[in-house]
């Protein structure tokens, strides 16, 4: 009998240690013979720790289970909730980054091959450096960190500069709150992101990669440096990539807890061991990154798509999606809401169905006052606005941004006055403090909110000028996009700021 | 001529320059021309557009921070930093919409929301960067209430730092633009800078969280203090003293660099020295001497009236110039006619001007008829002249300093320009940092090795005295593996003489491992160097006294230049053989015929037509006999052949080895006139002290090493009343001259007329022109900034075969250890100086270095008083425990007349040009309980020397 529990941090932070243990131990007292693997997540969070009961070649799930149901659970009497692909939250996903997610071993390479791994990068090797481009260019895929910029174009920029070394980084300091999908992902099937940049750096000609991952997330470190060891034994990382000639090798560095080293060129800085401050651009790190040499910085999800694209074809990744937003977006619904979790689908769904529909509206079944798309930095939204697309620019119309695709949901007794301080608050604690936008304009921020929750309005056209400045001013987009939280809370809930109602734009 | 102010270039263009193909673009409707890789900010700088900025300036990289000086570029998303943006073809750019008005007003109201509106008593009031902007950006209105802050002593304030003795650091007024942290790392390379904590938070901080800027790595270079744009770091002389009114342009009067400074006044008051920006020597750098030390000036020490007596055991008298000057003159006129006329002679000053050195040897060979002059360059690079002049015709450098810029790998040998030539040093550590390899031959690990984010450096400490052993080896290696460069040896060079010197190094007694046992230096160690010099690009040598301070200088100096021949580096940017000068004009010294066998120009005085050329002009008879070097001067002095001297700015009792030959040589002569600000050692055996004048208190002309010719400006009038040049004019006529100099530019205009290598020199084109490097003549009508660039000065660069011959200063069991001597960063030479400024914080007195293994051995313990003695004498001083001198060997400084480490150092000298061996001296170290007999006495008597009879006394 084999049983999956998942090792995925949110689990663990629900007792799935636990209740592994309690089942280790079960079936040694009872003297069952059972193969307890511990997989990724499923990315339905509120039903962790989310076990399955593998017999017959049939994973049944049961959850949430905690040592208390183990008993019942070995016992065959705990109520199943049939397969993982049948539940509806699940049922209704494209799952093309995430397909092995929770499915797989995430250290085992032969599992991971067994699941399509490899075949992306195995195509690939048959592919020049300027098809490999081609094939991601054709793909539409963006950098789905946050800005959204081509990864093609990225990729060719990197590709044709002349230097003695490129780079790829890969950036894993997800800070941003109400995001995890690249913790999930990494804990969940580490060889699609080490794939991915095999792949990177074939195609741009980097030797070298490095993956800049939170100190936050001791098991996505652990998961991803034993995956890289793993690798380099079966052959896939190493001075002879699956017997091509080609050399790449990724090493993991941890971070230390500065939200800003998410920004691209703040990371670069902190892996070179300078101060995690924020650099002017130009030079782009495409062109003088890492060390001053050219670098791919992509994010852990577009790294980690990179191999489906390269397994099923750039067009059946493009079919996916709207616009220019082609592909699956990897929603992270969080906060306030009922079904939280890790949701993977073509972008065009609306805020509604995401969060409605496919989150069940708030936990506390108190109605939906405001969503949070992209993490701190992004904007608050008004049930008026949920008919919005989940899109690059399609959220960019309306004023907000998808950011890393985290949606925080937030109900009725939201104070937005307070998340609005908070927003300038949050820019104030974690600016690096290199530009003067952000690092006066976040604490003037903070003041003037006060200001504001203490009843002088005059303060508003004060708060709105410092806005223009931080936006227009700013170098980076943490004191650049921290007016959208502010300005969309004041503009969408002025009664939450002690003003009276007025006609904005949304 | 009046003190001006030169018109040079001083405007802050934002960010430095760059060299590419022109691109076009249209700013504010301007059109203009500027290279690839120009910022748009430097762009509209150059068209006379001002766009408003904090962060930026040109010494430093764009580093976009401040935001004021964001634009709007057609075609372009946003509003991106002008500094930041490189120009592109095409570009149309708007410096001034409504847009970056705006932002730049939204901006400037942060910054005042967080800055003390103290404007009227701050120290930078008038000289703030922010404050001008302020204004440029019109701001009117701060609508923030006081919130946090930095300045409020009740918020998060920390108070002024004063612990650096020449600037204060004040974090209520930081702006934290990064300009002190950037200069720190780009400027000077010390990195002792840093931003601590983050966002606003952010703090400038020296060294570590628990270091003020005293205690930490800081220099005190000042290139941050000139980088601040707001009185955050700001010089305590402009806080105490008000903002600067008036400047002048002048040169540094301390080492052979050569820097160039602003001397910033009110009326004659000086105010600051700032580093000028045109400097060419410098490019806007300093160190804590030039930028900091000059409160000697203004020191009470400062003697400004003549003084004589009539024995030197008598005090001092008080009196006129015209009885100094009588007295001194009839003694001098005595002793010829007593003792001859060679019973006389001149010690010349690298202190001093070009014009004052050419008048005291013009004062002994036209006057008293002799050619007894010597200059202390006979003590530190007389073999360089020597040696450069056999190889390749020249008595000099072959490189400015810019060149640096262009060097891939650098041999450094026998110096360390980190503290005896801080601002090359700088210059030298920037292209390290760009990936050029560092060579160094060194017996210390000098602080050049610890560069910050250079890359590969090999450091061959080798045992003092062995340097020709060790340069031999390194052609040996390049010879023998056949990385010499062949096509330039066979144009450039003299064939024979390669081919025999090719012979001689091929010998395997000159290879790595024959010599390993006697230089100590690793045989693999020196193959890897020497292949990274032959093959690494362009080679440059950069070299300081201890190569040529040793009995073998001189065949050091030529064995440096074989190699830079034999790898074919002569005569282009980045390569060359760079003598790095002690002192401010020691170039200038020996140009200007202080030898006393050579005319100025290096010319020989036994030449009928050389001396024929002076004869016409100065209406005399020159003798062409050869005149006394200084050693021989204090010999003949002790055998009672010479009585009488004339000493202008040098201290040879504290500079000169041996001090008690020194001190017996001048007890036995009857006439010794002492020209120097203080009264110095040599003073104590003196009949006569003519006050001197300082740098600020005269004009003239220094030459540094780089063969710059560098005006000094007269900043304030002279002390005592008159000029080094003006009291040398008069003490001529008062022996029966008729000089009539009345300004140095026409004493410049006679140098020029008579020597072919200055003949293209005036005061108006060195105005013109900023500064020149000789030669300057009809072919190089603007100078010479690189010498033998088509072919060597003497025809054939030539060959010279290197044989080793140790020195006879040995170690054995009485004198087990080997010392070496050196310089310190805030001090300077014998230290009459720097000892009367506050650069004393950092070094007050001068310590022996001693490796951990020999102190352990001699039970001594850091900070234990030891004796120091030599074959020639002892002295006592304190011991510091250091693994940077290798065991067998000890270090000192002779900067402090209390330690006196020249009592310890030998008569030993180079064979060829008498230079003395400081740089090995066979020592035994051990515990003490004092100041030795000599320096007990030393104090008594020059304590008893100094008195000066008071007034009615």
């Amino acid at each position: 009998m084999r049983i999956y529990i998942p090792l995925d941090s949110a689990a663990v932070a629900l007792g799935a240690d636990e209740v592994a243990s309690s089942i280790a131990a079960y079936a040694n007292a009872s003297g069952m013979d059972v193969d307890i693997v511990r997989n990724g997540s499923h990315g339905m969070v509120w039903l962790e720790p989310l076990v399955e009961i593998e017999t017959d070649g049939v994973r049944r799930a049961f959850g949430p289970v905690t040592p208390a149901h183990v008993p019942a659970l070995m016992a065959g009497k705990m109520e199943c909730l049939g397969t993982v692909a049948e539940l509806p939250f699940f049922a209704r996903q494209t799952r093309l980054t995430f397909a092995r997610c929770g499915v797989i071993d995430p250290l085992c390479l032969d599992d991971y091959v067994a699941h399509g791994g490899l075949s992306g990068l195995k195509s690939a090797l048959a592919m020049t450096a300027a098809a490999m481009v081609e094939t991601v260019m054709a793909s539409g895929l963006r950098g789905r960190g946050g800005a959204g910029f081509p990864t093609g174009i990225k990729w060719e920029t990197v590709r044709t500069a002349h230097a003695p070394r490129k780079y790829i980084v890969c950036n894993a300091d997800e800070g941003d709150s109400g995001t995890f999908a690249d913790r999930m992902l990494i804990e969940g099937d580490p060889f699609s992101l080490i794939e991915g940049m095999v792949i990177a750096g074939l195609a741009v000609g980097a030797t070298r990669g490095y993956v800049y991952l939170r100190s936050e997330y001791p098991v996505a470190i652990r998961v991803l440096r034993e995956a890289i060891e793993t690798a380099r034994t079966g052959g896939l990382l190493g001075d002879d990539i699956l017997g091509s000639g080609h050399a790449f090798d990724i090493e993991v560095r941890v971070g230390a807890g500065a939200y800003v080293c998410g920004e691209e060129t703040a990371l670069l800085n902190s892996l070179e061991g300078k101060r995690g401050t924020v650099r002017a651009k130009p030079p782009l790190p495409a062109l003088s990154g890492f060390m001053g040499q050219p670098t791919v910085v992509n994010n852990v999800i577009s790294l980690a798509t990179i191999p489906v694209i390269f397994e099923k074809g750039a067009t059946h990744y493009a079919a996916f999606g709207i616009g220019r937003s082609t592909g699956t977006v990897t929603l992270q619904l969080a906060g306030n809401i009922r079904y939280g979790g890790l949701f993977e689908a073509g972008f065009g769904m609306t805020i509604d169905e995401a969060v409605n529909d496919i989150g069940g509206g708030t936990a506390s079944g108190h109605p939906v006052k405001a969503v949070q798309v992209g993490g701190p930095l992004g904007a608050y939204l008004r049930p008026d606005q949920f008919d919005t697309k989940l899109g690059y620019e399609e959220l960019d119309q309306a004023g907000g941004l998808i950011g890393h695709a985290g949606i925080t949901v937030f109900d009725d007794r939201a104070d937005m006055g307070a998340l609005a301080r908070f927003a300038m608050e949050f820019c104030a604690i974690e600016s690096c403090g290199k530009c003067t936008p952000c690092r006066i304009g976040a604490v003037r921020g903070t003041e003037t909110v006060d200001r504001i929750l203490d009843g002088d309005a005059a303060a508003v056209g004060l708060l709105e000028d410092l806005c223009e400045t931080m936006r227009d001013g700013s170098l980076c987009a943490l004191g650049g996009f921290t007016p959208f939280p502010v300005l969309s809370a004041l503009n969408g809930w002025p009664e939450d700021f002690g003003l009276p109602r007025r006609e904005v734009a949304p | 001529m009046t003190d001006i102010i030169i018109p040079w270039d001083d405007i802050d263009y934002g960010t430095p320059k760059h060299d590419g193909t022109p691109v076009a673009l249209t700013i504010d409707g301007i059109e203009i021309r500027v290279p690839t890789g120009t910022s748009v900010m430097r762009a509209a700088m150059e068209a006379g557009l001002k766009i408003p900025k904090l962060c930026a300036t040109d010494s430093v990289e764009a580093f976009g921070s401040c935001r004021l000086c964001v634009v709007e570029i057609d075609g372009r998303r946003g509003t991106p930093a002008s500094c930041t943006t490189p120009v592109a073809e095409g570009m149309i750019v708007r410096t001034q919409s409504a847009k970056v008005q705006k932002i730049r007003r939204g901006v400037m109201e942060l910054y005042i929301s967080d800055h003390p509106l103290d404007c009227l008593t701050c120290s930078a009031n008038g000289d703030c960067e922010l404050q001008d902007m302020a204004g440029m950006v019109g701001l009117r209105d701060v609508r923030y209430t006081a919130g946090e802050n930095h300045f409020d002593e009740a918020a998060d304030w920390r108070p002024v730092d004063e612990s650096n003795p020449y600037f204060t650091y004040d974090p209520s007024k930081c702006i934290v633009c990064s300009r002190c942290v950037r200069a720190c790392e780009e400027v000077q390379g010390t990195f002792a800078l840093t931003i601590e904590g983050r966002g606003f938070d952010s703090r400038v901080s020296a060294g570590t969280s628990l270091d003020d800027f005293l205690s930490s790595d800081c220099v005190s270079c000042g290139a941050c203090v000139a980088a601040c744009p707001t009185a955050t770091l700001q010089e305590k002389s402009v806080r105490d003293l008000g903002t600067p009114t008036r400047s002048v342009v002048t040169t540094c009067a301390y080492c052979g660099v050569g820097c160039s400074f602003k001397a910033e006044l009110n009326g004659d008051q000086m105010v600051r020295m700032v580093p000028h920006k045109d400097g060419r020597a410098n490019r806007g750098h300093s160190c804590v001497k030039g930028r900091f030390a000059y409160g000697y000036a203004e020191h009470s020490d400062r003697i400004t009236r003549p003084m004589i007596r009539d024995a030197i055991n008598d005090p001092w008298r008080e009196v006129s110039w015209n009885e100094a000057l009588g007295f001194a003159a009839s003694r001098l006129m005595g002793l010829q006619a007593t003792h001859g006329k060679n019973a006389i002679g001149v010690i010349t000053s690298s202190r001093c001007t070009n014009e004052e050195t050419y008048l005291v040897q013009k004062l002994t060979r036209a006057v008293f008829g002799n050619n007894n002059t010597d200059t202390c360059a006979r003590v530190c690079h007389s073999p360089t002249g020597y040696g450069l002049g056999q190889a390749f015709g020249t008595s000099a450098g072959t490189q400015d300093f810019d060149s640096v810029e262009q060097t891939d790998v650098a041999i450094v040998i026998g110096a360390n320009p980190t503290d005896g030539h801080p601002v090359f040093a700088s210059r030298l550590r920037k292209r390290l940092r760009q990936g050029a390899r560092l060579i160094v031959v060194d017996p210390r690990r000098i602080d050049l090795l610890q560069t910050p984010h250079m890359g590969e450096a090999h450091h061959l400490p080798l045992k003092p005295g062995t340097n020709v052993a060790v340069v031999t080896a390194l052609a040996h290696v390049i010879v023998t593996e056949g990385l010499y460069d062949e096509n330039f040896i066979r144009t450039r060079c003299d064939r024979d003489a390669f081919e025999a010197y090719r012979d001689f190094v091929s010998d395997p007694r000159h290879s790595p491992e024959a010599t390993a046992l006697l230089t100590c230096v690793h045989a693999g160690d020196l193959r890897a160097a020497a292949r990274a010099f032959a093959t690494g690009g362009n080679g440059a040598i950069y070299y300081g006294l201890g190569v040529t301070e040793h009995s073998q200088g001189s065949t050091t100096v030529m064995a440096i230049a074989n190699l830079a021949m034999l790898t074919g580096n002569i005569g282009r940017s980045g390569v060359g053989v760079n003598p790095l000068r002690g002192q401010n004009n020691v170039q200038g010294a020996c140009d200007m015929g202080s030898f006393p066998h050579e005319l100025p120009g290096y010319r020989h005085v036994k030449n009928a037509d050389v001396r024929a050329v002076f004869e016409a002009a100065w209406g005399v008879e020159i003798d062409p006999e050869p005149g006394l070097r200084i050693p021989n001067m204090l010999d003949a002095a002790v055998a009672g052949r010479f009585k009488g001297i004339y000493i202008q700015g040098e201290d040879i009792l504290q500079s000169d080895p041996d001090t008690k030959h020194v001190a017996a040589g001048l007890a036995a002569m009857d006439c010794v006139i002492v020209h120097d600000l203080f009264l110095n050692e040599t003073a104590n055996y003196a009949h006569v002290f003519l006050p001197g004048s300082t740098f600020l208190e005269k004009d003239g002309t220094f030459t540094n090493a780089e063969r710059r010719i560098n005006r000094v400006r007269r900043v304030m009038a002279p002390k005592a009343g008159y000029a080094d040049w003006e009291v040398t004019q008069l003490l001529a006529n008062a022996c029966g001259a008729t000089w009539n100099y009345t300004h140095p530019s026409q004493i410049m205009d006679e140098i020029a007329a008579t020597t072919p290598s200055f003949s293209g020199v005036t005061y108006a084109l060195l105005d013109a022109k900023n500064s020149i490097q000789w030669p300057c003549n009809e072919d190089h009508r603007e100078g010479t900034p690189i010498m033998h660039v088509d072919g060597f000065v003497r025809g054939k660069g030539r060959f010279i075969v290197t044989e080793y011959v140790p020195t006879d200063e040995k170690t054995g069991p009485r004198f087990p250890l080997l010392l070496t001597t050196g310089r310190i960063l805030s001090q300077y030479n014998v230290g009459a100086q720097t000892r009367r400024t506050a650069n004393t914080v950092w070094h007050n007195e001068d310590v022996l270095e001693i490796h951990p293994h020999d102190a352990e051995t001699r039970g001594i313990t850091e900070g234990d008083h030891v004796r120091l003695a030599s074959r020639a004498g002892e002295t006592t001083l304190r011991a510091t425990l250091t693994e940077r001198v290798s065991p067998g060997v000890v270090y000192t400084t002779f900067h402090h007349p209390d330690t006196q480490a020249n009592v310890v150092t030998t008569d030993h000298s180079d064979w060829a040009t008498n230079c003395p061996e400081y740089k090995v001296t066979a020592v035994q170290v051990a515990l003490s309980n004092g100041p030795s007999t000599w320096q007990t006495d030393y104090r008594f008597q020059a304590a008893q020397s100094r008195r000066i009879h008071e007034a009615g006394e």
